[in-house]
């Protein structure tokens, strides 16, 4: 009688062994699933906020370096070289295709050394990894109208961090095939996504009829986030064709970028 | 699971190291080219364009 009660004893001893090394099983698998869960998550935002920007960084760099080069200018200090030509026969260039370059951006603000490319279309293709990409239906540079482009705020090379610091008066030089347009920064301001009327030929003015050179740019706004757009707005100044060298405020930052490094 | 996983993996121990490195690459590859992307996409958190 009591061999047969311990047998049970047994069995059920055995079964309860089983049953809670089963449990332990299951609790470690679903805790080494969350491990890694949390593993890729902090992998997503170290690829978001540092690698997109070293990736888009290296490809950007590239492509200025490539389109300055294939567009040797003088480098002259005398300002009678650089004089501005006459403003009258501003040469507007023909869109390229669909993710080809359109020139470079410089904007001393950002930074001495700061120079981004321009490239054709906004889509994330563009955005993401190319440069600056302007809006498909906008004008062309030195064009009257409005020409815009798109930048990231934060990633993705982080191409407009800095459009918050932009002070009226400012200066951004864009330069194509065709010469040196130079654009003077005249407001900002922070609208919802989806104003799209901000890239109207009058941004904001359906139907009017532009007489002025405007140079648009879109960015996410706040920094971290993408709630908003904050919209930068340059007014054309000048323009000057490569042979005249480049205007002297970015002249330093050329002879660097031709150099054969 | 990872444990049990390391142990199917063919081979004497150096190799078996070398294995889960080179699978732990893949993995890492497929992230960064593939969901990374696919996911930014989806959250919109950097749109910077209008419209």
């Amino acid at each position: 009688m009591s061999k047969v009660l311990n047998r049970r004893t047994e069995v059920a001893q055995e079964n309860h062994r089983t049953r809670r090394r089963r449990s332990l099983m299951t609790v470690q698998v679903v805790g080494e699933l969350l491990i890694t869960l949390g593993v890729v998550a902090i992998l997503f935002v170290a690829w978001q906020l540092w690698w997109t920007n070293v990736e888009a960084d290296a490809v950007q760099g590239g492509a200025v370096k490539q389109f300055v080069q294939e567009h040797q200018v003088p480098i002259t200090n005398d300002p009678a070289a650089a004089a501005p030509a006459d403003p009258a026969a501003v040469p507007v260039g023909t869109a390229p295709a669909h993710g080809e370059a359109i020139g470079v951006v410089y904007v001393p603000r950002f930074g001495a050394t700061y120079s981004r490319p321009i490239i054709e279309g906004t889509s994330s293709d563009v955005i993401d990894t190319l440069g600056l990409g302007r809006y498909k239906d906008t004008s062309m540079p030195g064009a009257v109208g409005n020409f815009a482009m798109a930048g990231h705020r934060q990633t993705h090379g982080a191409v407009l961090d800095n459009i918050h610091t932009l002070v009226p008066g400012d200066k951004i030089y864009v330069q194509t095939a065709d010469g040196f347009y130079t654009y003077v920064f005249r407001n900002q301001e922070i609208v919802l996504p989806d104003r799209t009327d901000v890239l109207l030929p009058v941004p904001t003015q359906p139907g009017a009829v532009p007489d002025q050179r405007l140079l648009t740019m879109t960015s996410c706004n706040p920094r971290f986030g993408s709630e908003e757009r904050i919209i930068a707005y340059s007014v054309f100044d000048s323009w000057q064709p490569l042979s005249a060298g480049p205007p002297a405020a970015i002249a330093k930052q050329l002879a660097a970028l031709q150099g054969k490094g | 699971m990872y444990a049990w996983l390391f142990r199917q993996l063919p081979g004497p121990l150096w190799l078996r190291i070398l294995l889960s490195a080179a699978i732990l690459a893949g993995v890492l590859l497929v992230l960064v080219d593939v969901v990374f992307p696919w996911l930014a996409d989806l959250a919109h958190l950097t749109d910077s364009t209008v419209g």
